[in-house]
Protein backbone atom coordinates (compact mmCIF):
# COMPACT_ATOMS: atom_id res chain seq x y z
CA UNK A 1 0.00 0.00 0.00
CA UNK A 2 2.98 2.74 1.10
CA UNK A 3 3.93 1.98 -2.89
CA UNK A 4 0.64 3.41 -3.39
CA UNK A 5 -0.05 5.88 -1.38
CA UNK A 6 2.08 8.24 -0.69
CA UNK A 7 1.06 8.84 2.81
CA UNK A 8 -0.66 6.68 5.63
CA UNK A 9 -4.45 7.71 5.27
CA UNK A 10 -6.42 8.08 8.43
CA UNK A 11 -9.99 6.42 7.05
CA UNK A 12 -11.83 7.92 10.43
CA UNK A 13 -10.61 11.88 9.51
CA UNK A 14 -13.83 14.28 8.41
CA UNK A 15 -11.50 14.75 5.60
CA UNK A 16 -10.99 11.48 4.16
CA UNK A 17 -14.89 10.91 4.60
CA UNK A 18 -15.42 13.81 2.35
CA UNK A 19 -13.10 13.15 -0.26
CA UNK A 20 -14.39 9.98 -0.83
CA UNK A 21 -17.89 10.34 -1.03
CA UNK A 22 -17.15 13.47 -3.29
CA UNK A 23 -15.46 10.70 -5.77
CA UNK A 24 -17.66 8.15 -5.10
CA UNK A 25 -20.51 10.92 -5.72
CA UNK A 26 -18.82 12.12 -9.10
CA UNK A 27 -18.19 8.43 -10.47
CA UNK A 28 -21.93 7.89 -10.43
CA UNK A 29 -22.98 10.79 -11.10
CA UNK A 30 -24.44 10.40 -15.08
CA UNK A 31 -26.30 7.91 -13.75
CA UNK A 32 -27.84 9.59 -11.01
CA UNK A 33 -29.10 12.52 -13.12
CA UNK A 34 -30.72 10.21 -15.80
CA UNK A 35 -32.31 8.72 -12.28
CA UNK A 36 -33.51 11.80 -11.09
CA UNK A 37 -34.05 14.52 -13.98
CA UNK A 38 -34.56 11.85 -16.93
CA UNK A 39 -34.44 14.01 -20.24
CA UNK A 40 -32.48 16.91 -18.22
CA UNK A 41 -29.63 14.33 -17.73
CA UNK A 42 -27.66 16.12 -20.25
CA UNK A 43 -27.69 19.68 -18.81
CA UNK A 44 -25.93 17.47 -15.08
CA UNK A 45 -23.64 16.04 -16.74
CA UNK A 46 -23.08 18.80 -19.10
CA UNK A 47 -22.61 21.10 -15.91
CA UNK A 48 -20.65 18.50 -13.70
CA UNK A 49 -18.16 18.37 -16.63
CA UNK A 50 -17.57 21.99 -16.86
CA UNK A 51 -17.40 21.66 -12.57
CA UNK A 52 -14.11 19.09 -13.79
CA UNK A 53 -12.77 21.35 -15.97
CA UNK A 54 -12.59 24.33 -13.32
CA UNK A 55 -11.52 21.75 -10.58
CA UNK A 56 -8.72 20.66 -12.98
CA UNK A 57 -7.32 24.39 -14.06
CA UNK A 58 -7.63 25.02 -10.20
CA UNK A 59 -5.81 21.75 -9.23
CA UNK A 60 -3.23 23.45 -11.32
CA UNK A 61 -3.27 26.52 -9.90
CA UNK A 62 -3.02 25.09 -6.85
CA UNK A 63 0.14 24.18 -7.29
CA UNK A 64 2.22 27.51 -7.76
CA UNK A 65 -0.43 29.42 -5.53
CA UNK A 66 -1.19 27.04 -2.84
CA UNK A 67 2.62 25.35 -2.61
CA UNK A 68 4.25 27.23 -3.77
CA UNK A 69 2.64 30.60 -2.15
CA UNK A 70 2.41 32.81 -5.59
CA UNK A 71 -0.56 34.60 -6.31
CA UNK A 72 -0.55 33.70 -10.13
CA UNK A 73 -3.21 36.28 -11.32
CA UNK A 74 -2.99 34.95 -15.11
CA UNK A 75 -3.67 31.37 -15.37
CA UNK A 76 -6.78 31.94 -17.18
CA UNK A 77 -4.46 32.62 -20.67
CA UNK A 78 -3.53 29.13 -20.34
CA UNK A 79 -6.81 27.85 -20.08
CA UNK A 80 -7.38 30.03 -23.33
CA UNK A 81 -4.00 28.52 -24.79
CA UNK A 82 -5.33 25.12 -24.71
CA UNK A 83 -8.92 26.15 -26.27
CA UNK A 84 -7.34 27.35 -29.26
CA UNK A 85 -4.99 24.56 -29.54
CA UNK A 86 -8.23 22.91 -30.17
CA UNK A 87 -10.17 25.39 -32.58
CA UNK A 88 -7.46 26.37 -35.28
CA UNK A 89 -6.66 22.91 -35.78
CA UNK A 90 -10.09 21.52 -36.33
CA UNK A 91 -10.16 25.02 -38.37
CA UNK A 92 -7.90 23.32 -40.36
CA UNK A 93 -9.08 19.93 -40.63
CA UNK A 94 -7.28 18.47 -38.20
CA UNK A 95 -9.12 16.74 -35.93
CA UNK A 96 -7.13 14.77 -34.07
CA UNK A 97 -7.40 15.02 -30.30
CA UNK A 98 -3.59 13.64 -29.20
CA UNK A 99 -2.14 16.22 -31.83
CA UNK A 100 -4.32 18.82 -30.12
CA UNK A 101 -3.12 17.68 -26.68
CA UNK A 102 0.14 17.86 -27.85
CA UNK A 103 -0.19 21.55 -29.55
CA UNK A 104 -1.64 22.81 -26.75
CA UNK A 105 0.76 21.45 -23.69
CA UNK A 106 3.93 22.59 -26.11
CA UNK A 107 2.48 25.87 -26.16
CA UNK A 108 1.59 26.28 -22.75
CA UNK A 109 5.13 24.91 -22.02
CA UNK A 110 6.76 27.20 -23.76
CA UNK A 111 4.56 30.16 -22.96
CA UNK A 112 4.95 29.54 -19.06
CA UNK A 113 9.47 29.14 -19.09
CA UNK A 114 9.09 32.59 -20.66
CA UNK A 115 6.46 33.88 -18.35
CA UNK A 116 7.54 32.06 -15.60
CA UNK A 117 11.10 32.89 -15.87
CA UNK A 118 9.96 36.48 -15.88
CA UNK A 119 7.70 37.14 -13.41
CA UNK A 120 9.27 34.74 -10.82
CA UNK A 121 11.83 36.86 -10.53
CA UNK A 122 9.47 39.15 -8.49
CA UNK A 123 7.28 38.43 -5.19
CA UNK A 124 3.84 39.50 -4.26
CA UNK A 125 2.47 42.48 -5.58
CA UNK A 126 4.44 42.20 -8.33
CA UNK A 127 3.97 38.96 -9.03
CA UNK A 128 0.16 39.38 -9.52
CA UNK A 129 0.54 42.22 -11.72
CA UNK A 130 3.29 40.62 -14.29
CA UNK A 131 1.20 37.77 -14.25
CA UNK A 132 -1.85 39.80 -14.90
CA UNK A 133 -0.06 41.71 -17.57
CA UNK A 134 1.01 38.94 -19.60
CA UNK A 135 -2.73 37.58 -19.30
CA UNK A 136 -3.96 40.44 -20.84
CA UNK A 137 -0.74 40.67 -23.60
CA UNK A 138 -2.26 37.12 -24.50
CA UNK A 139 -6.13 37.98 -24.46
CA UNK A 140 -5.65 40.78 -26.92
CA UNK A 141 -3.40 39.33 -29.17
CA UNK A 142 -6.20 36.50 -29.18
CA UNK A 143 -8.41 39.23 -30.19
CA UNK A 144 -6.45 40.75 -32.86
CA UNK A 145 -7.04 37.06 -34.68
CA UNK A 146 -9.16 38.09 -37.25
CA UNK A 147 -9.23 35.05 -39.16
CA UNK A 148 -9.78 33.20 -36.12
CA UNK A 149 -12.89 35.16 -34.92
CA UNK A 150 -10.97 38.10 -33.08
CA UNK A 151 -13.00 38.62 -30.09
CA UNK A 152 -15.93 36.72 -31.22
CA UNK A 153 -14.27 33.83 -31.05
CA UNK A 154 -14.31 30.36 -33.00
CA UNK A 155 -16.53 27.67 -32.90
CA UNK A 156 -15.16 24.16 -32.92
CA UNK A 157 -17.02 22.01 -35.86
CA UNK A 158 -16.56 18.93 -33.97
CA UNK A 159 -15.26 17.10 -30.41
CA UNK A 160 -11.40 16.15 -30.69
CA UNK A 161 -10.80 12.91 -32.02
CA UNK A 162 -8.87 10.81 -29.26
CA UNK A 163 -9.90 7.53 -31.14
CA UNK A 164 -11.15 4.60 -29.22
CA UNK A 165 -11.84 7.11 -26.16
CA UNK A 166 -14.82 8.91 -27.80
CA UNK A 167 -15.64 11.94 -26.44
CA UNK A 168 -18.40 12.50 -28.96
CA UNK A 169 -20.99 11.91 -26.70
CA UNK A 170 -21.20 14.03 -23.51
CA UNK A 171 -20.68 11.44 -20.96
CA UNK A 172 -17.80 10.30 -22.62
CA UNK A 173 -16.36 13.71 -22.35
CA UNK A 174 -17.64 14.06 -18.44
CA UNK A 175 -15.63 10.47 -17.56
CA UNK A 176 -12.68 11.61 -19.62
CA UNK A 177 -12.82 15.11 -17.56
CA UNK A 178 -13.51 13.15 -14.37
CA UNK A 179 -10.38 10.59 -15.34
CA UNK A 180 -7.67 13.63 -15.98
CA UNK A 181 -8.87 15.37 -11.98
CA UNK A 182 -8.32 12.16 -10.78
CA UNK A 183 -4.65 11.47 -12.31
CA UNK A 184 -4.05 15.19 -11.60
CA UNK A 185 -4.96 14.67 -7.78
CA UNK A 186 -2.87 12.03 -7.90
CA UNK A 187 0.14 13.05 -9.43
CA UNK A 188 -0.50 16.42 -6.96
CA UNK A 189 -0.57 14.71 -4.06
CA UNK A 190 2.53 12.58 -4.93
CA UNK A 191 4.47 15.86 -5.95
CA UNK A 192 3.48 17.87 -2.78
CA UNK A 193 4.85 15.15 -0.49
CA UNK A 194 8.18 14.39 -2.62
CA UNK A 195 11.38 16.07 -2.18
CA UNK A 196 10.56 18.28 -5.12
CA UNK A 197 7.24 19.59 -3.23
CA UNK A 198 9.11 19.61 0.10
CA UNK A 199 11.54 22.55 -0.97
CA UNK A 200 8.48 24.06 -2.94
CA UNK A 201 6.36 23.80 0.40
CA UNK A 202 9.57 25.34 2.17
CA UNK A 203 10.06 28.45 -0.28
CA UNK A 204 6.56 29.47 0.67
CA UNK A 205 7.06 29.01 4.70
CA UNK A 206 10.68 30.67 4.37
CA UNK A 207 12.14 31.25 1.23
CA UNK A 208 14.98 32.62 2.74
CA UNK A 209 16.16 29.91 4.96
CA UNK A 210 15.61 27.37 2.17
CA UNK A 211 18.23 29.08 -0.23
CA UNK A 212 20.44 29.04 2.95
CA UNK A 213 20.10 25.63 3.18
CA UNK A 214 21.55 25.08 -0.47
CA UNK A 215 18.12 24.99 -2.65
CA UNK A 216 17.67 27.21 -5.75
CA UNK A 217 14.63 28.11 -4.82
CA UNK A 218 13.65 29.81 -8.50
CA UNK A 219 14.10 26.52 -10.10
CA UNK A 220 11.63 25.09 -8.30
CA UNK A 221 8.88 27.73 -8.30
CA UNK A 222 9.61 27.72 -12.04
CA UNK A 223 9.01 23.85 -12.40
CA UNK A 224 5.71 24.16 -10.30
CA UNK A 225 4.61 27.06 -12.23
CA UNK A 226 4.98 25.04 -15.45
CA UNK A 227 3.42 22.05 -14.29
CA UNK A 228 0.29 24.24 -13.32
CA UNK A 229 0.56 25.75 -16.49
CA UNK A 230 0.09 22.57 -18.69
CA UNK A 231 -2.44 21.52 -16.27
CA UNK A 232 -4.40 24.65 -17.05
CA UNK A 233 -3.98 23.87 -20.89
CA UNK A 234 -5.62 20.47 -20.45
CA UNK A 235 -8.41 21.90 -18.67
CA UNK A 236 -8.56 24.38 -21.96
CA UNK A 237 -8.29 21.47 -24.66
CA UNK A 238 -11.83 19.46 -22.80
CA UNK A 239 -13.17 23.19 -22.20
CA UNK A 240 -13.03 23.89 -25.76
CA UNK A 241 -14.36 20.21 -26.35
CA UNK A 242 -17.55 20.86 -23.98
CA UNK A 243 -18.50 23.83 -25.37
CA UNK A 244 -17.57 23.48 -29.14
CA UNK A 245 -16.21 26.85 -28.83
CA UNK A 246 -12.74 28.71 -28.00
CA UNK A 247 -12.96 32.51 -27.05
CA UNK A 248 -10.24 35.19 -25.59
CA UNK A 249 -13.03 35.07 -23.07
CA UNK A 250 -11.77 32.04 -21.78
CA UNK A 251 -8.59 34.18 -21.26
CA UNK A 252 -10.50 36.92 -19.33
CA UNK A 253 -8.71 38.60 -16.28
CA UNK A 254 -11.77 37.27 -14.57
CA UNK A 255 -11.70 33.43 -15.17
CA UNK A 256 -8.15 34.01 -13.68
CA UNK A 257 -10.18 35.75 -10.26
CA UNK A 258 -12.48 32.66 -9.81
CA UNK A 259 -9.76 29.93 -10.08
CA UNK A 260 -7.77 31.99 -7.52
CA UNK A 261 -11.36 32.30 -5.15
CA UNK A 262 -11.55 28.49 -6.32
CA UNK A 263 -7.97 27.54 -4.69
CA UNK A 264 -9.03 29.47 -1.95
CA UNK A 265 -12.48 28.63 -1.20
CA UNK A 266 -11.29 24.84 -1.49
CA UNK A 267 -8.40 25.52 0.67
CA UNK A 268 -5.19 26.92 0.33
CA UNK A 269 -2.22 23.98 0.64
CA UNK A 270 -4.70 21.01 0.35
CA UNK A 271 -4.72 19.05 -2.33
CA UNK A 272 -7.93 18.00 -2.41
CA UNK A 273 -9.27 21.52 -2.08
CA UNK A 274 -9.46 22.83 -5.50
CA UNK A 275 -12.01 19.88 -6.22
CA UNK A 276 -14.75 21.26 -3.02
CA UNK A 277 -13.89 24.57 -4.41
CA UNK A 278 -14.69 24.46 -8.07
CA UNK A 279 -18.19 22.30 -7.06
CA UNK A 280 -19.37 25.01 -4.59
CA UNK A 281 -18.19 27.82 -6.87
CA UNK A 282 -20.28 26.52 -9.86
CA UNK A 283 -22.97 25.04 -7.77
CA UNK A 284 -23.40 28.30 -6.46
CA UNK A 285 -23.59 30.74 -9.57
CA UNK A 286 -26.08 28.12 -10.82
CA UNK A 287 -28.08 28.02 -8.01
CA UNK A 288 -28.19 31.88 -6.57
CA UNK A 289 -29.74 33.18 -10.07
CA UNK A 290 -32.64 31.04 -9.59
CA UNK A 291 -33.10 31.03 -5.66
CA UNK A 292 -32.58 34.44 -5.49
CA UNK A 293 -35.42 34.55 -8.79
CA UNK A 294 -37.83 32.83 -6.67
CA UNK A 295 -37.34 34.57 -3.33
CA UNK A 296 -36.88 38.16 -4.21
CA UNK A 297 -38.03 38.79 -7.64
CA UNK A 298 -37.18 42.15 -8.00
CA UNK A 299 -33.45 41.79 -7.35
CA UNK A 300 -33.14 38.71 -9.52
CA UNK A 301 -30.37 40.56 -11.48
CA UNK A 302 -28.08 41.25 -8.30
CA UNK A 303 -27.73 37.52 -7.21
CA UNK A 304 -23.86 38.16 -7.75
CA UNK A 305 -23.93 40.32 -4.59
CA UNK A 306 -25.25 37.24 -2.82
CA UNK A 307 -22.05 34.93 -4.06
CA UNK A 308 -19.55 37.99 -3.22
CA UNK A 309 -21.31 37.81 0.38
CA UNK A 310 -20.94 33.82 0.51
CA UNK A 311 -17.40 33.97 -0.39
CA UNK A 312 -16.38 36.79 1.89
CA UNK A 313 -17.95 34.88 4.67
CA UNK A 314 -16.35 31.93 3.85
CA UNK A 315 -12.63 33.61 3.31
CA UNK A 316 -13.64 35.72 6.89
CA UNK A 317 -14.46 32.46 8.80
CA UNK A 318 -12.51 29.40 7.57
CA UNK A 319 -8.55 30.59 7.23
CA UNK A 320 -7.89 27.16 5.67
CA UNK A 321 -11.40 27.15 2.96
CA UNK A 322 -14.00 24.37 3.36
CA UNK A 323 -11.54 21.25 2.70
CA UNK A 324 -8.83 22.73 4.24
CA UNK A 325 -10.94 23.44 7.53
CA UNK A 326 -11.84 19.69 7.69
CA UNK A 327 -9.84 17.82 10.96
CA UNK A 328 -7.48 16.14 9.15
CA UNK A 329 -6.24 13.34 11.64
CA UNK A 330 -7.83 12.25 14.53
CA UNK A 331 -5.10 14.59 16.39
CA UNK A 332 -4.15 17.25 14.76
CA UNK A 333 -0.91 16.10 11.58
CA UNK A 334 -0.26 17.69 8.39
CA UNK A 335 -2.06 15.84 5.80
CA UNK A 336 -1.74 18.17 2.44
CA UNK B 1 50.15 26.66 5.14
CA UNK B 2 46.21 25.93 4.68
CA UNK B 3 44.51 27.86 3.21
CA UNK B 4 41.89 29.57 5.67
CA UNK B 5 38.05 28.40 5.91
CA UNK B 6 37.22 31.99 5.71
CA UNK B 7 38.86 35.22 4.89
CA UNK B 8 37.13 38.49 3.99
CA UNK B 9 39.51 41.33 2.23
CA UNK B 10 38.83 44.80 2.66
CA UNK B 11 35.27 44.21 3.12
CA UNK B 12 33.31 47.79 2.60
CA UNK B 13 29.28 47.48 3.18
CA UNK B 14 27.06 51.04 3.74
CA UNK B 15 23.77 51.76 4.01
CA UNK B 16 23.31 55.42 3.18
CA UNK B 17 25.35 57.27 5.26
CA UNK B 18 25.83 54.26 8.24
CA UNK B 19 29.20 52.20 6.99
CA UNK B 20 27.95 49.37 8.58
CA UNK B 21 31.01 47.24 7.41
CA UNK B 22 34.25 49.37 7.11
CA UNK B 23 37.06 47.81 5.83
CA UNK B 24 36.52 44.25 7.20
CA UNK B 25 39.44 42.04 7.37
CA UNK B 26 39.20 38.95 9.15
CA UNK B 27 40.63 35.15 8.62
CA UNK B 28 38.77 32.23 10.31
CA UNK B 29 41.12 29.35 10.34
CA UNK B 30 40.27 25.30 9.93
CA UNK B 31 39.05 23.77 13.18
CA UNK B 32 39.01 26.97 15.21
CA UNK B 33 36.21 28.90 16.52
CA UNK B 34 36.01 32.52 16.14
CA UNK B 35 34.02 34.90 18.03
CA UNK B 36 32.67 37.96 16.66
CA UNK B 37 31.57 40.64 19.11
CA UNK B 38 30.67 44.38 19.14
CA UNK B 39 27.86 46.10 20.44
CA UNK B 40 24.19 46.85 19.08
CA UNK B 41 24.27 48.10 15.84
CA UNK B 42 28.07 47.71 15.08
CA UNK B 43 27.91 45.13 11.97
CA UNK B 44 27.53 41.73 12.92
CA UNK B 45 24.76 40.43 11.45
CA UNK B 46 25.68 42.74 7.68
CA UNK B 47 28.79 40.91 7.77
CA UNK B 48 27.01 37.52 7.97
CA UNK B 49 24.76 38.41 5.82
CA UNK B 50 27.27 39.39 3.34
CA UNK B 51 29.49 36.05 3.97
CA UNK B 52 26.04 34.42 3.43
CA UNK B 53 25.21 35.87 0.33
CA UNK B 54 21.75 37.48 1.37
CA UNK B 55 24.09 41.41 1.28
CA UNK B 56 26.07 42.41 -1.36
CA UNK B 57 29.46 44.24 -0.48
CA UNK B 58 30.55 47.26 -2.09
CA UNK B 59 33.79 46.72 -1.60
CA UNK B 60 36.53 44.04 -0.90
CA UNK B 61 36.36 40.04 -1.52
CA UNK B 62 35.29 37.21 0.40
CA UNK B 63 36.91 34.11 -0.02
CA UNK B 64 35.55 30.82 1.10
CA UNK B 65 37.87 27.75 1.46
CA UNK B 66 40.34 29.96 -0.74
CA UNK B 67 37.29 30.55 -3.21
CA UNK B 68 35.95 34.33 -4.31
CA UNK B 69 32.67 34.04 -3.58
CA UNK B 70 31.56 37.56 -4.34
CA UNK B 71 28.51 37.38 -6.82
CA UNK B 72 27.39 33.79 -6.18
CA UNK B 73 24.58 33.24 -4.50
CA UNK B 74 23.39 32.53 -1.46
CA UNK B 75 22.65 28.80 -2.76
CA UNK B 76 25.54 28.22 -4.05
CA UNK B 77 27.79 29.83 -1.28
CA UNK B 78 25.27 26.76 1.02
CA UNK B 79 26.42 24.20 -1.54
CA UNK B 80 30.30 24.82 -1.09
CA UNK B 81 29.80 24.43 2.38
CA UNK B 82 28.64 27.30 4.00
CA UNK B 83 25.65 26.99 7.04
CA UNK B 84 24.52 29.65 9.00
CA UNK B 85 21.70 30.45 11.82
CA UNK B 86 20.06 33.43 12.09
CA UNK B 87 19.43 35.88 14.93
CA UNK B 88 15.94 35.85 14.46
CA UNK B 89 14.89 32.70 13.70
CA UNK B 90 14.40 31.21 10.38
CA UNK B 91 12.31 28.31 9.81
CA UNK B 92 9.18 26.88 7.74
CA UNK B 93 6.76 27.25 10.84
CA UNK B 94 4.14 25.35 9.17
CA UNK B 95 6.02 22.29 8.86
CA UNK B 96 7.24 19.51 11.75
CA UNK B 97 10.60 19.83 13.20
CA UNK B 98 11.71 17.18 11.36
CA UNK B 99 10.46 18.27 7.72
CA UNK B 100 12.56 21.81 8.59
CA UNK B 101 15.86 19.34 8.93
CA UNK B 102 14.95 16.98 6.17
CA UNK B 103 15.09 20.17 4.05
CA UNK B 104 18.28 20.58 5.26
CA UNK B 105 19.66 17.06 4.87
CA UNK B 106 17.98 17.09 1.31
CA UNK B 107 19.79 20.13 0.34
CA UNK B 108 23.08 18.25 0.90
CA UNK B 109 22.12 15.04 -0.41
CA UNK B 110 20.82 16.13 -3.42
CA UNK B 111 18.02 14.68 -4.95
CA UNK B 112 15.52 17.22 -4.71
CA UNK B 113 14.03 17.26 -8.03
CA UNK B 114 12.12 13.53 -7.50
CA UNK B 115 8.46 14.66 -7.36
CA UNK B 116 7.05 10.64 -6.83
CA UNK B 117 8.60 8.99 -3.99
CA UNK B 118 7.21 10.62 -0.40
CA UNK B 119 10.12 12.71 1.04
CA UNK B 120 9.40 10.49 4.43
CA UNK B 121 9.90 7.21 2.99
CA UNK B 122 13.76 8.28 1.97
CA UNK B 123 14.69 6.73 5.47
CA UNK B 124 18.27 7.40 4.77
CA UNK B 125 17.73 11.29 4.97
CA UNK B 126 15.10 10.81 7.55
CA UNK B 127 17.33 8.93 9.58
CA UNK B 128 20.15 11.56 9.00
CA UNK B 129 17.22 14.07 9.80
CA UNK B 130 16.60 12.46 13.43
CA UNK B 131 20.66 12.40 14.00
CA UNK B 132 20.72 16.25 13.40
CA UNK B 133 17.33 16.59 15.82
CA UNK B 134 19.59 14.07 18.60
CA UNK B 135 22.37 16.15 18.43
CA UNK B 136 20.47 19.22 19.17
CA UNK B 137 18.59 17.31 22.09
CA UNK B 138 15.39 17.46 20.20
CA UNK B 139 15.00 14.39 18.97
CA UNK B 140 11.57 13.26 21.00
CA UNK B 141 10.18 16.37 19.43
CA UNK B 142 10.41 15.67 15.69
CA UNK B 143 6.88 15.35 15.01
CA UNK B 144 5.91 18.73 16.54
CA UNK B 145 4.92 21.51 14.67
CA UNK B 146 7.35 24.23 14.60
CA UNK B 147 4.72 26.69 15.97
CA UNK B 148 4.57 24.27 18.82
CA UNK B 149 8.10 24.31 19.82
CA UNK B 150 9.19 26.90 22.60
CA UNK B 151 11.54 29.53 21.96
CA UNK B 152 14.74 27.98 22.87
CA UNK B 153 13.38 24.66 21.36
CA UNK B 154 13.25 26.87 17.86
CA UNK B 155 16.54 28.01 18.31
CA UNK B 156 17.91 24.35 19.14
CA UNK B 157 16.06 23.83 15.49
CA UNK B 158 17.65 26.28 13.96
CA UNK B 159 21.08 24.92 14.57
CA UNK B 160 19.82 21.83 13.67
CA UNK B 161 19.21 22.73 10.11
CA UNK B 162 22.14 24.16 9.67
CA UNK B 163 23.98 21.04 10.61
CA UNK B 164 22.06 18.82 8.62
CA UNK B 165 23.65 20.21 5.61
CA UNK B 166 27.32 18.73 6.57
CA UNK B 167 28.34 22.43 6.46
CA UNK B 168 32.45 22.97 6.49
CA UNK B 169 31.91 26.14 8.24
CA UNK B 170 29.08 27.48 10.39
CA UNK B 171 28.12 30.97 10.59
CA UNK B 172 25.92 31.71 13.86
CA UNK B 173 24.38 34.67 14.76
CA UNK B 174 23.35 35.01 18.17
CA UNK B 175 22.28 31.37 19.00
CA UNK B 176 21.54 32.34 22.38
CA UNK B 177 19.14 35.35 21.56
CA UNK B 178 16.09 35.48 23.93
CA UNK B 179 17.16 32.63 25.90
CA UNK B 180 16.55 32.01 29.84
CA UNK B 181 19.59 31.04 31.88
CA UNK B 182 18.97 27.17 31.64
CA UNK B 183 18.23 27.59 27.97
CA UNK B 184 21.27 29.17 27.44
CA UNK B 185 23.59 26.68 29.46
CA UNK B 186 22.43 23.85 27.03
CA UNK B 187 23.12 25.80 24.21
CA UNK B 188 27.21 26.50 25.53
CA UNK B 189 26.99 22.88 25.93
CA UNK B 190 25.81 22.02 22.87
CA UNK B 191 28.50 24.80 21.12
CA UNK B 192 31.05 23.52 23.29
CA UNK B 193 30.25 19.95 21.63
CA UNK B 194 30.31 21.28 17.73
CA UNK B 195 33.55 22.93 18.53
CA UNK B 196 35.32 19.27 17.96
CA UNK B 197 33.81 18.76 14.77
CA UNK B 198 33.12 22.06 13.52
CA UNK B 199 34.50 25.38 12.03
CA UNK B 200 32.84 28.16 13.33
CA UNK B 201 32.64 32.18 13.23
CA UNK B 202 30.05 32.97 16.65
CA UNK B 203 28.19 36.09 17.01
CA UNK B 204 27.51 36.29 20.60
CA UNK B 205 26.60 39.49 23.24
CA UNK B 206 27.00 36.72 25.97
CA UNK B 207 30.80 36.73 27.49
CA UNK B 208 30.91 34.30 29.09
CA UNK B 209 30.21 32.23 26.72
CA UNK B 210 32.06 33.67 24.40
CA UNK B 211 35.07 33.84 26.29
CA UNK B 212 34.41 29.98 27.53
CA UNK B 213 34.19 28.80 23.98
CA UNK B 214 36.11 30.55 21.53
CA UNK B 215 39.93 30.47 20.13
CA UNK B 216 40.04 33.61 18.72
CA UNK B 217 37.96 37.07 19.29
CA UNK B 218 37.57 39.43 17.33
CA UNK B 219 35.99 42.99 18.01
CA UNK B 220 33.44 45.30 15.41
CA UNK B 221 32.39 48.65 16.36
CA UNK B 222 30.74 50.82 14.50
CA UNK B 223 31.57 48.62 11.54
CA UNK B 224 35.12 48.28 12.16
CA UNK B 225 37.25 45.37 13.72
CA UNK B 226 39.27 46.98 16.69
CA UNK B 227 40.91 44.32 18.07
CA UNK B 228 41.54 40.63 16.99
CA UNK B 229 43.18 38.04 19.09
CA UNK B 230 43.07 35.12 22.01
CA UNK B 231 40.57 35.69 24.98
CA UNK B 232 43.10 37.01 27.38
CA UNK B 233 44.39 39.38 24.53
CA UNK B 234 40.97 40.19 24.08
CA UNK B 235 40.51 40.93 27.81
CA UNK B 236 43.81 42.86 28.23
CA UNK B 237 42.90 44.94 25.76
CA UNK B 238 42.23 48.54 26.53
CA UNK B 239 40.42 49.91 22.95
CA UNK B 240 38.33 46.87 23.90
CA UNK B 241 37.77 47.45 27.69
CA UNK B 242 37.09 50.84 26.75
CA UNK B 243 34.69 50.91 23.60
CA UNK B 244 32.95 47.44 24.69
CA UNK B 245 33.97 45.96 28.23
CA UNK B 246 33.95 48.76 30.15
CA UNK B 247 30.53 49.40 29.15
CA UNK B 248 29.28 45.95 30.03
CA UNK B 249 31.24 45.58 33.46
CA UNK B 250 29.72 48.90 34.28
CA UNK B 251 26.36 47.91 33.31
N1 LIG C 1 18.92 46.83 5.52
C1 LIG C 1 19.45 47.88 6.16
N2 LIG C 1 19.21 49.14 5.72
C2 LIG C 1 19.73 50.21 6.35
N3 LIG C 1 20.51 50.13 7.43
C3 LIG C 1 20.78 48.91 7.93
C4 LIG C 1 20.24 47.72 7.33
N4 LIG C 1 20.68 46.65 8.04
C5 LIG C 1 21.43 47.14 9.03
N5 LIG C 1 21.50 48.48 8.99
C6 LIG C 1 22.28 49.34 9.88
O1 LIG C 1 23.59 48.85 9.87
C7 LIG C 1 24.12 48.88 11.17
C8 LIG C 1 24.58 47.50 11.57
O2 LIG C 1 23.43 46.68 11.81
P1 LIG C 1 23.57 45.15 12.21
O3 LIG C 1 22.20 44.59 12.27
O4 LIG C 1 24.51 44.50 11.30
O5 LIG C 1 24.19 45.22 13.66
P2 LIG C 1 24.50 44.06 14.70
O6 LIG C 1 25.90 44.21 15.07
O7 LIG C 1 24.06 42.76 14.17
O8 LIG C 1 23.58 44.49 15.92
P3 LIG C 1 22.80 43.58 16.99
O9 LIG C 1 23.80 43.23 18.03
O10 LIG C 1 21.76 44.50 17.52
O11 LIG C 1 22.25 42.43 16.27
C9 LIG C 1 23.06 49.49 12.07
O12 LIG C 1 23.32 50.86 12.18
C10 LIG C 1 21.79 49.25 11.31
O13 LIG C 1 20.85 50.24 11.60
MG1 LIG D 1 22.72 41.34 14.71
Amino acid sequence: MSALWPTAIDWRAPRTWVALGTLALLLVLPLLAEFVSGDGADFWVKFATRVMIYALAAIGLNLILGFGGLVSFGHAMYVMLGSYAVAIPTEHGITSGWLHLVIALAAAFVLALVVGAISLRTTGIAFIMITLAFAQMLFFAAVSLKQYGGDDGLTVAARSDFGVISIAGHIGLYYVALTVVLLALYLSWRAVLSPFGLVLRASKANARRTLALGHPVFRFQLAAYVASALLCAVAGVLLANLTQFASPAYGAWTLSGELIVVVILGGLGTVFGPLIGAILLLALEEALPTLVEALLPAYKANWMLLLGLFIFLIALTLERGVYGSLPERARGRQQP
Amino acid sequence: MTTSALETVRLVKRFGGVTATDQVSLTVAPGELHALIGPNGAGKSTLIGQLAGELSPDAGDIRLFGQSVIGRPVHERARLGLGRTYQITQLAREFTALDNVLLGVNARRGGNTRFWGPARQDLESVARARAALDQVGLGERAEAQVAALAHGEQRQLEIAMALATEPRLLLLDEPLAGMSQGEAQAMVTLLRGLKKHYTMLLVEHDMDAVFTLADRVSVLVYGRIIATGTVAEIRANADVRAAYLGEETAA
